[in-house]
């Protein structure tokens, strides 16, 4: 750690904003830092990640990455017809995800609707992390996902209520009317409110994830933007997408904020997480993502408190690859659960 | 001034496009005079998956349609096949040797074996269906469906494109897709067919055509989970008991290898072969 870093590391996030800031994090003091961010080289992004995804990863290599990607998702189920039995049989998968190979490990988080956290942690049982280290995490999506569209006090009874259930992590959506109408301040202001209703009674705090929403936020310039202002107030990962709408998480989007995750580590010496969410689908798409993490911040990032897949059906295909793995011969979409 | 040859590309047809062989390998097609005539795409196991994947997609949509409508798309095959019947001729006088007398007839023959197979397409369920005794007030009624995915080793010997439209044709005519293995030597109708079947109404994935070797391709096919029925009409020259016994581990439903001139010929049984019989009861107006 650089003598910069280590008087940043002493800093709480308020402190380490003012100190990065100048001053409070108003608008006009918030767009002076973020509007001075070097611009990104689009072209050269998209170059990048292009390249990243073209490596070749085989034999022992893409076992292991299969692995490590299973352990990385928040098995996601976000469906306005969800049940209780339905998150039930999903928190039965995050468990087993592979019924005929119990050396299969199991996922990092089930991630679903704030009214179903109590659902999933009671089927979880004893397998529910609850702040430990091993286990299962139940995230919930909050702050009236995924519009983001409601007053600043329901998003913080929406996020309460989910944490009272027993929620370890909170998705919450910025304003991306704010945002984009150039209003740093009040996206700020919401961030740092929601991340202190993730208190818990014990005074422990909630995980924290902040999704950009990237497909609307139109350039990459925004979404490094967005990515810093997550950062600055407080936020614990920042995820690309709500995945109800297109285009969700890319290649280029992820790598760009893996690139602030960086720049933010060494500044100040923290780590962030990053989760690409929506549009993943395929093993070749997620081992593109391992790829470009490994490159852009180094493999200490590919463990679920930095990294996460939010994805449902992605798991589906990377059981079929890895039983292709095992067994020797393609398999099928029979020897998988129906989601 | 002389004019340079353009020389045609024979590409797979997979998912109703045209991919080259995704292990970018070609092989050289000769004429039967050992003249080089053109490179096909040798396609690999990752083609045959991507054919598997793409034939399972397209499912839904053929099996759902109704037979009536398949019958209309099989017979529009033929009908685009009339259409290009010069273009076939040329390439079987030029691949297998044959005069264009034989190869014209080969073609009329595949010709009528599409609609042959169409006609079927609305009439089979009569014939291979049944409506079964029961000592009840009640219906009780076996109709076949089709099996799903079905992989064909095409006949390898024999003509070209008679061969290949005698082991796809039966196949679809229940509502199953197909991904085949082109006869390895002659592979240039097959890729001309695919052509075909891309411009008439049959939907993109529901033929997947793969040109290469069946030895390296087929045990891959045969142990695929995903592939309900493996047809190995032209799998004589292959270690096709090995095959079958690959293919038993995921149930998929096998038809075992013929030669000689007669293979595959055209029969109800062929169309019977991939499909599976449902039993249903039904309640019976009691007025």
């Amino acid at each position: 750690m650089t003598s910069s870093q280590l008087a940043m590391a002493q800093l709480n996030t308020g402190e380490r904003a003012l100190a990065l800031l100048g001053g409070e994090a108003t608008d006009a003091n918030l767009r002076r830092y973020l509007h001075g961010i070097p611009g990104i080289d689009a072209v050269g992004l998209e170059q990048r990640a292009a390249d990243l995804g073209s490596r070749s990863v085989k034999t022992s290599s893409k076992k292991w990455a299969l692995d490590k990607i299973i352990s990385l998702i928040d098995l996601t189920t976000l469906e306005g017809a969800d049940t209780p039995g339905k998150v039930r049989s999903l928190v039965g998968k995050a468990l087993t995800p592979d019924a005929g190979d119990p050396a299969c490990p199991r996922v990092a988080a089930v991630c679903v609707y704030g009214d179903l956290v109590p659902v999933a942690v009671e089927a979880l049982g004893s397998a529910h992390a609850a702040g430990s280290d091993v286990g299962i995490n139940v995230a919930a999506v909050a702050t009236a996902f995924p519009s983001g569209r409601a007053s600043l006090a329901v998003k913080l009874a929406d996020v309460g209520d989910a944490v009272r259930a027993g929620a370890d992590e909170i998705d919450m959506v910025i304003d991306r009317g704010a945002f984009l109408s150039g209003r740093f301040g009040q996206v700020y202001d919401e961030i740092v409110a929601v991340k202190e209703a993730c208190r818990r009674v014990d005074g422990s705090y909630a995980h924290l994830k902040v999704i950009l929403e990237t497909g609307e936020l139109n350039t990459y310039d925004n979404v490094r933007r967005a990515s810093w202002l997550a950062i600055l107030a407080g936020g614990d990962f920042i995820k690309t997408s709500t995945g109800k709408m297109a285009p969700a998480a890319t290649l280029p989007v992820t790598l760009s904020m893996l690139e602030v995750v960086r720049d933010w580590k060494r500044l100040t010496g923290a780590r962030v997480g990053v989760k690409p969410a929506g549009g993943i689908r395929t093993s070749k798409d997620a081992i593109k993502y391992v790829v470009t993490v490994a490159e852009t911040v180094g493999e200490e990032w590919l463990t679920p408190s930095l990294f996460r897949f939010g994805a449902s059906s992605l798991l589906n295909d990377v059981l079929m690859q890895r039983q292709k793995m095992t067994t020797g011969h393609y398999s099928g979409p029979d020897y998988v659960t129906i989601d | 001034m002389t004019r340079l040859a353009v020389p045609k590309t024979y590409k797979l047809y997979i998912g109703g496009k045209f991919p080259r062989s995704e292990s970018g390998r070609v092989y050289e097609i000769r004429s039967h005079g050992g003249d080089f005539l053109a490179n096909a795409a040798q396609a690999s196991r990752k083609d045959a998956r991507d054919a598997v994947v793409a034939a399972r997609s397209a499912l839904g949509g053929w099996a759902g349609a109704t037979a009536y409508n398949r019958g209309q798309v099989l017979y529009r095959i033929a009908e685009l096949l009339e259409g290009r019947r010069v273009q076939f001729i040329d390439e079987i006088v030029q691949t297998e040797g044959v005069t264009p007398a034989a190869a014209s007839a080969q073609v009329d023959e595949a010709i009528d074996r599409w609609v042959w197979y169409a006609g079927w397409a609305d009439k089979y369920v009569q014939v291979a269906g049944n409506a079964n005794p029961v000592s009840g007030p009640y219906f009780n009624i076996s109709v076949p469906e089709p099996t799903g995915v079905v992989a064909i080793i095409a006949p390898q010997s024999g003509g070209s494109l008679l061969g290949l439209v005698s082991a796809v044709a039966p196949a679809l005519v229940a509502g199953n897709t197909v991904v085949v293995i082109a006869n390895e030597k002659m592979p240039l109708s097959a890729v001309s067919l695919g052509e075909v079947l891309a411009t008439s109404d049959v939907p993109g994935g529901v033929v997947n055509i793969l040109t290469g070797s069946p030895a390296e391709m087929a045990p891959w096919l045969a142990s695929h989970a995903d592939v309900n029925a493996i047809d190995l009409v032209g799998a004589g020259e292959l270690d096709w008991v090995h095959l079958q016994i690959d293919a038993a581990e995921t149930l998929t439903r096998v038809l075992q290898p013929e030669n000689g001139p007669d293979a595959a010929s055209p029969s109800l049984a062929r169309i019977v072969a991939f499909t599976e019989t449902k039993t249903i009861w039904h309640t019976k107006g009691l007025i």
